[in-house]
C-alpha cells in the first residue's frame, strides 16, 4: 500500500526550520538575563539521536546551552559480565536458542560478542525485534531451551515481562528470560548526587515517561531543586523541552513539566506498571560507568523463578575484574567527557569495530556522534 | 532502543492483537498493554507492543502553538 496522506503522521510539520529558529530564539531570551551557560542533560539516546540529526546541538550552545547525553542507552549500560554469561552459556551447551535484540548481539567483550562466538552445536543466537517473537520460537522449538535476553528502561520491561505472563499462562516449560532491566530515577539520582557534574537541568526521556508517568520524577524538583521537563522527540519537542527548563531556572521554581502530554499521561500507563509490578521485584543494579546504584534494577520475584535463565543455568552475574581499555563509555555514559574526548573515537573505534557499546547501540553517544559529526573523515 | 513510533490503528484481531499502519506499511502489534483501543485511534509502538496513547487533542494544540510562535516572527 502506497504512504496514503490520510494516514501520514500529524506531527511531520513539526521539523520546519521556522518553528525550530523561533523557540531557539525564545530560548535565548531566557537565557540573556543568565550569567553563565547552562548545563542541561538529555538522559536518553534518542534525544541525542533528535539533536545531531537536526543540527540542533551547536545551535543551543550559541544560544547558551550545553547539552550532555546521559545514561540512557540500555545496552551502552549493561556490564559486559552479562553477555559474558550468555557467551558461556552458549558454548558450553547444546539446545540453547537465546533471542535478543540486534544491538546487544555486537557488544565487544574479553570473550568476543555474541555475533562473533561459535555457539555449541544445536545452539544458536537469534535477533528478534519483538520479546514475542522469542516466545514464539519456544512454543515451536519445545526441544530447546529458548532464552530471551533483555537489556531495556521502562519502556521496553512491560513488553519483555508480558511474555512471563503469557509463558505462565501456557504454561511453557522451555522459555525462560535474562532481564538487563534499568530504572531511570534511581540512576538520575545517583547522577545528581555524584556532584561530579554540575547539571543544572534534565530533559527527561520521553517514552520512559509514557510507562511510568511525572511522579517518579518529582523528587529531582523537591529535594535537588533541579528543573526538568519530558520532552518528546521532535526537534521542536525538545526545544519546547529545553525552554520549559530554562523558564523554570529563571522564575526558580522547578517542577516537573510535561511537554509531552500528547503522549504521556501523568500516571503513566496504568497497566503496564500493573504487570511490572505484580511479576518483577526492585534490586540494587550495578550500571556500566555509574557503579552500583540502590534499587535501580528488576528481576523476576522468587515464584516466578522457573522463568528466570539465572537461577535455571546457574549463570555468574558477578563483576570481574576489567582489563584496562582506554575505551571511556563509563564517562561518556555519566556524562564526563563527550565520545571525542576517547582517543580511541573515529581511530580504532569505529561502527565497524566497535571497542565499547557506545559505539554499538545505534542510541550509543559515541556512534551518534560519529554519524553525524563527520568523524568518518577522522584519524 | 526506546525508539517507538506513531501508527494508526486500521483493524483490530479478538487475541488482543492488530494491525497498525506507519505511513503505508502495516505491522501487527500486540495491544495487551493498553486496553481499549479503537480502529482509528493512533499509537506509540515499542518493540511490537503499543505503549501509548496519541493524544489527537494534544498533539493539535501543540501544533497550534508552533504555528503561533511561527506567527510572532
Ligand atoms: S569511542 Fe569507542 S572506545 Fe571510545 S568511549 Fe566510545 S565506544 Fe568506548
Amino acid at each position: 500500500m502506497p504512504p496514503s496522506s490520510a494516514n501520514r503522521s500529524p506531527f511531520s510539520d513539526w521539523r520546519t526550520r521556522k518553528t525550530t529558529n523561533r523557540l531557539l530564539q525564545a530560548i535565548e531570551a531566557e537565557t540573556r538575563h543568565l550569567s553563565a551557560s547552562l548545563k542541561l542533560m538529555e538522559v536518553c539516546g534518542t534525544h541525542t539521536m533528535t539533536l545531531h540529526r537536526s543540527g540542533l546541538k551547536p545551535l543551543l550552545r550559541e544560544a547558551g546551552i550545553e547539552m550532555i547525553s546521559g545514561p540512557g542507552c540500555p545496552v551502552c549500560i549493561t556490564p559486559d559480565y552479562y553477555h559474558e554469561a550468555m557467551i558461556d552459556l552458549l558454548s558450553s551447551r547444546d539446545n540453547i536458542l537465546a533471542c535478543t535484540f540486534g544491538d546487544m548481539t555486537r557488544v565487544p567483550t574479553r570473550k568476543g560478542s555474541l555475533q562473533t562466538i561459535v555457539p555449541k552445536q544445536g545452539s544458536q543466537i537469534k535477533i528478534v525485534y519483538s520479546p514475542e517473537e522469542a516466545m514464539e520460537e519456544a512454543r515451536n522449538h519445545p526441544e530447546k531451551e529458548v532464552i530471551f535476553f533483555g537489556a531495556g528502561f521502562e519502556t521496553t520491561i512491560p513488553a519483555i515481562t508480558f511474555t512471563i505472563k503469557k509463558a505462565c499462562q501456557e504454561r511453557l516449560k522451555n522459555y525462560s528470560l535474562m532481564a538487563a532491566f534499568w530504572l531511570i530515577p534511581p540512576a538520575l539520582k545517583a547522577i545528581v548526587e555524584s556532584r561530579e557534574l554540575a547539571i543544572n537541568g534534565f530533559i527527561y526521556p520521553g517514552h520512559v515517561s509514557a510507562i511510568i508517568g511525572e511522579k517518579p520524577y518529582a523528587f529531582i524538583a523537591e529535594e535537588y531543586h533541579l528543573p526538568g521537563a519530558i520532552a518528546g522527540f521532535e526537534p521542536a519537542d525538545v526545544l519546547l523541552g529545553v525552554l520549559s527548563v530554562v523558564k523554570q531556572i529563571r522564575s526558580g521554581q522547578p517542577r516537573v513539566a510535561n511537554e509531552y502530554q500528547r503522549v504521556v499521561q501523568p500516571e503513566g500507563n496504568v497497566q503496564a506498571l500493573a504487570l511490572m509490578d505484580k511479576y518483577l521485584t526492585k534490586e540494587a543494579a550495578i550500571w556500566r560507568g555509574l557503579g552500583v546504584i540502590p534499587d535501580s534494577g528488576l528481576r523476576l520475584k522468587p515464584e516466578y523463578s522457573d522463568f528466570d535463565a539465572t537461577k535455571r543455568f546457574s549463570l555468574q552475574l558477578q563483576p570481574h575484574r576489567v582489563k584496562k581499555t582506554a575505551c571511556r563509555c563509563g564517562e561518556v555514559l555519566k556524562g564526563l567527557v563527550g565520545p571525542a574526548g576517547c582517543p580511541l573515537f573515529g581511530r580504532n573505534c569505529r561502527p565497524d569495530s566497535p571497542q565499547g557499546p557506545c559505539m554499538v547501540s545505534y542510541e550509543g553517544a559515541c556512534l551518534i556522534e560519529y554519524k553525524f559529526s563527520g568523524a568518518k573523515h577522522h584519524g | 532502543m526506546c525508539l517507538a513510533v506513531p501508527g494508526k490503528v486500521v483493524s483490530l484481531n479478538d487475541n488482543g492483537t492488530g494491525w497498525v499502519d506507519y505511513l503505508g506499511s502495516q505491522v501487527l502489534v500486540n495491544f495487551s498493554l493498553l486496553p481499549g483501543i479503537k480502529i482509528g485511534d493512533w499509537v506509540i509502538v515499542h518493540a511490537g507492543f503499543a505503549i501509548s496513547r496519541l493524544d489527537q487533542k494534544e498533539a493539535r494544540r501543540t501544533l497550534k502553538l508552533f504555528q503561533e510562535l511561527e506567527k510572532q516572527s
